[in-house]
């Protein structure tokens, strides 16, 4: 009876160190995650595999809230709290994004193009048409974004490190066609 | 022998790191998911929480999902995530708002789904909800439940203003927090 005291005191030592301690890292340091969905396809979650991407999930790295373009963050969804979107980086506070209007939703932007509030930032799944990001919800608050994903870890085959990239056509524009756009009136600027 | 007196010595010093590293998640895992004590300044909430006054916290209502109009929380800024406000919420996702109740043509606003509406007690000196729109829930830290400094003024919040009342049509005079 003794041993099985002590066994069980051991335990609950343990265990009153182990949990703050495990829940201290995933917050500061980072954790792995699956990819749910087809939103950044064909970079993550590709078509020909059967299995879902497991991405490494850097908190470390976003502490100060600083993002770059091309970066692959989680983010808290604007739409429901509760649920985590994975998003590449488009534009910072301060660009001008030229916005696909391929859904009309809670903001639909007069002009093809929105100058980023201060505070935010413009994210878009990389698989056009099958994603719920920027291009319907507007800008983000960068208040928002969880972590930054590293590396893919699984599959195997698919090991590496996630570099920031920007697809092509939507690298950010030059300043000379930012001034041509501003002076025609075509870039919107929301009220933030 | 002094090599062992120095064994001695890093192991005693291992184990004070252990102990700070462990009392730190502990307080970590507490200040992060339970309650909290935040020093509030700017007079966007006076006459309720003045500059320097000491409030306390607590996370529960947030992460639970029971916040509702009339709570006093702190967010991050929707404009500068390094920094937090402090506001009073004046209405959920799919609440009515009215963005100036004060004057003769009013004009209203829906709050978006997974948003909420944040105005400051001092409606006249306030960048809240007005000025850039509905905040996402998600950005709601903790909801401020107790004053504990100055002790002349301490206690539970006092509930929204008169003027803050006819922001949200149904808002309850005594709100989440308390009323005095």
């Amino acid at each position: 009876m003794q041993a099985a005291r002590r066994y069980f005191k051991s335990f609950a030592s343990g265990f009153v160190v182990a949990v703050p301690v495990t829940v201290t890292f995933l917050d500061y340091v980072g954790y792995v995650a699956r990819v749910e969905g087809a939103s950044m396809q064909p970079f993550l979650n590709p078509e020909d595999r059967s299995f879902n991407d497991v991405v490494l999930l850097n908190r470390w790295s976003v502490r100060n809230f600083k993002v770059n373009r091309g970066d692959v963050v989680s983010l808290a969804s604007p739409r429901d709290p509760e649920q985590r979107i994975i998003k590449r980086v488009i534009a910072l506070e301060g660009d001008t994004v030229r916005h696909t209007f391929k859904m009309p939703g809670t903001r639909t932007y007069k002009n093809r193009y929105v100058r980023v509030p201060s505070g935010h930032f413009w994210v878009e799944g990389d698989n056009f048409g099958h994603s719920l990001d920027s291009n319907f919800f507007g800008p983000v608050s960068v208040g928002l974004v969880h972590a930054r994903a590293s590396h893919i870890l699984w599959p195997p085959q698919r090991w590496q490190r996630i570099e920031p990239s920007l697809p092509t056509d939507r690298r950010p524009l030059d300043q000379e066609t930012i001034d041509h756009l501003e002076e025609q009136g075509a870039v919107t600027v929301p009220k933030t | 022998m002094f090599s062992s007196r120095l064994r001695a010595a890093a192991w005693k010093a291992a184990a004070v790191v252990g102990y700070a590293v462990q009392y730190g998640c502990i307080a970590h895992c507490t200040l992060e998911y339970a309650a909290d004590f935040i020093v509030c300044s700017g007079p966007s909430m006076e006459p309720t929480i003045h500059t320097q006054d000491i409030l306390i916290t607590e996370k529960f209502s947030v992460m639970l999902k029971t916040v509702d109009v009339g709570d006093v929380v702190i967010a991050r800024s929707p404009t500068n995530p390094n920094i937090f406000i402090c506001k009073r919420v004046a209405g959920m996702e799919g609440d009515k708002v009215c963005l100036n109740p004060g004057s003769f043509i009013k004009k209203y606003r829906w709050v978006p789904r997974g948003h909420v509406w944040l105005v400051g007690d001092n409606m006249a000196n306030s960048s809240d909800s007005r000025v850039y729109g509905a905040v996402p829930y998600a950005l709601l830290r903790s909801k401020v439940v107790f004053k504990v400094w100055p002790p002349g003024d301490s206690g539970s919040l006092r509930g929204p203003p008169q003027e803050m009342l006819q922001v949200l049509r149904t808002l309850k005079d005594t709100g989440g927090s308390g009323a005095r």
